[in-house]
């Protein structure tokens, strides 16, 4: 099957510092594929090299078969790929319900059709009871929740979600975890970049793990944990070597 | 949507009405500059309050528009009609040009730039001859016993009343305007633009564009006014027209009124023309700058208080009422 977005050999540097070094992976109809890795892995550059909000210095980004790399962002997320910020950015001095509609009238110049989105998406991230809320006074998981039913409300094939769950208790997280499945069920695919293994790795088809920069091994969630790369990446190598013993 | 119009019919037939009060000069005077400032506002607050584009240059279009109507009147004897179309077409183009580049800049900086150029484009007109350089033009007036309709086509009357409603016409026009864009897809548009540029980006919003087109249309609505006001006073000079204090007075009495807003501007005008005007004619030539003075005070008091303006103390005022009303229940939802 030909996947519906795949990067290849993306390289990305700020200065002499390399953030990506030849990531390849794709994500394919109705997948949800999460990208993990310790801080500093480069998961946010190549979110941004993605989105065309960097244009990477080597390697290509195509969508569809399309070649989108250096595309605008605003172009890119015309096509169906859009994206949420680690650091939230609520548009605070507007309310939730406008928030939502900001991001509803991508495709249409309808307010009827746009406020009828709107409704459609409020109701899916259960953020119909906040709607008059302005953005300034939301809670942390509220604002990420809007932060989701923005990007949802373009209408997008592929959502991209940065860290969505960072900072959210257990509850919260079990929220956004069946909103991810109930995604998927409606055809959408995911990309999610994200550290909490335990809300990530239940729902993900496809793992990508980065470190310094370079993808070091990709697979189904319980392959991932399992392997070596991976536990050294995360633990260091001195706690490696203890849990091999166990 | 539907309680907006109605507020804002109310609000013109409420304007409409108030010259029948008095038919003072010096109020009518007042009254047509309130409403030409007024209008100038709302053209400001489109780009600045509405898109977070900081802009000091306004002057620069309305002097444009001002000079359009009043040279091609002047040296050609073309109505003013037309020459106001035409000024709304030039500003938007030069708008265009200019800010195209500009936008490049963000915050302080842009506001700056704006400055820049508007101090360009006067400095233009101080040394072009066609244009009568610094002495500025004296529009040609047209014979005492013209009738009515010859006076409306040239734009040129013996009372103040037909300025009155000419005015109030083009704001009422402007301020429906307003209206439409703030709820229609261009107004959350550059809403989202002011609240996070990258949000923007984000969602598929070209902001480039969108703030292009917010400077278009307020370069079209300032040059329009600039045009009324020449024919209004009759006389037109680079000092006058071009002048810092004209960008100022525009943004100062929106930010008093409420920056983002659709009433701020008429509610700041209402509070600013009428203080200038009054301590001007009261006080005379030694107390020039007297209005300025209490006018400095009152937006230093906004700013450090109620930075949403006048319209935020009613908004607040508004909610207290309600929720007396309710028994509090609404700030309890807005807590959790």
């Amino acid at each position: 099957m030909k996947p519906l977005l795949e990067v290849k050999n993306i390289t990305m540097k700020f200065g002499s510092l390399v953030a990506n070094e030849n990531v390849s992976f794709a994500i394919h109809d109705n997948e949800i594929v999460s990208l993990i890795g310790p801080n500093g892995a480069g998961k946010t550059t190549l979110f941004n090299c993605i989105t065309g909000f960097y244009r990477p210095l080597g390697g290509r980004v195509a969508y569809r078969g399309r070649d989108i790399t250096g595309m605008a962002c605003y172009e890119i997320c015309k096509l169906g790929i859009t994206r949420t910020f680690q650091i939230v950015k609520t548009l605070n001095e507007m309310t939730v319900e406008e928030n939502v509609m900001t991001g509803a009238f991508l495709h249409t110049r309808s307010r009827k059709e746009a406020a009828a989105i709107t409704e459609e998406i409020l109701d899916l991230t259960a953020l119909v009871r906040k709607k008059d809320i302005p953005g300034a006074n939301l809670t942390i998981a509220d604002r990420k929740r809007v932060e989701i039913a923005r990007a949802l409300a373009t209408k997008p094939r592929i959502l991209m979600l940065d860290e969505c769950m960072a900072g959210l208790n257990r509850t919260e997280i079990k929220d956004v975890m069946n909103l991810c499945l109930r995604l998927k069920e409606q055809g959408l695919s995911l990309l999610i970049v994200e550290h909490i293994m335990e809300a990530i790795m239940p729902i993900s088809d496809n793992v990508v793990v980065l470190n310094a920069g370079k993808k070091i091994t990709e697979g189904m969630p319980q392959d991932v944990v399992n392997n070596e790369e991976v536990i050294k990446a995360y633990l260091g190598d001195r706690y490696h070597a203890k849990s091999k013993k166990s | 949507m539907v309680k907006n119009k109605k507020t804002l019919i109310i609000l013109t037939a409420v304007l409409a009405l108030l010259p029948l009060i008095t038919q003072t000069k010096a109020v009518l005077n007042a009254f047509i500059l309130l409403l030409i400032f007024a209008t100038l506002g709302e053209a400001w607050n489109l780009i600045t309050g509405f898109a977070g584009q900081t802009s000091f240059g306004h002057a620069a279009f309305f002097g444009i528009g001002a000079y359009t109507s009043a040279v091609i009147f002047y040296r050609c004897g073309v109505t003013p009609w037309l020459g106001m179309i035409l000024g709304g077409i030039i500003a938007s183009v030069i708008a265009a040009v200019m800010s195209y580049p500009c936008f490049r800049l963000k915050g302080h900086y842009f506001a700056i730039a704006t400055l820049a150029v508007a101090e360009i484009i006067k400095q233009v007109f101080v040394s072009w001859s066609y244009v009568e350089g610094a002495t500025g033009i004296s529009i040609p007036i047209i014979h005492r016993s013209s009738g009515f309709g010859r006076r409306l086509f040239y734009l040129q009357f013996s009372d103040k009343l037909p300025w009155v409603y000419i005015c109030l016409a083009l704001f009422t026009a402007v301020i429906f305007l307003s209206s439409y864009l703030e709820n229609s897809k261009m107004g959350y548009y550059l809403k989202a633009i002011r609240e996070s540029h990258e949000v923007a980006e984000a969602i598929g919003i070209n902001p480039t564009n969108y703030k292009l087109y917010a400077m278009i249309i307020s370069a079209f609505i300032s040059a329009l006014c600039g045009s009324i006001y020449a024919q209004y006073i009759l006389y037109i000079d680079p000092f006058m027209m071009f002048s810092l204090d004209i960008s100022m007075k525009i943004v100062l009495l929106t930010v008093l009124g409420g920056i983002g807003n659709i009433y701020g501007p008429i509610i700041g005008a209402a509070i600013f023309i009428p203080l200038s005007e009054f301590t001007r004619i009261k006080l005379g030539g030694s107390g020039t700058g007297i209005d300025l003075m209490i006018y400095g005070l009152l937006i230093v008091l906004i700013t450090c208080f109620r930075p949403k303006g006048v319209i935020g103390i009613a908004e607040k005022a508004a909610e207290k009422f309600r929720g007396k009303k309710t028994g509090g229940g609404g700030s309890i939802e807005a807590a959790s």
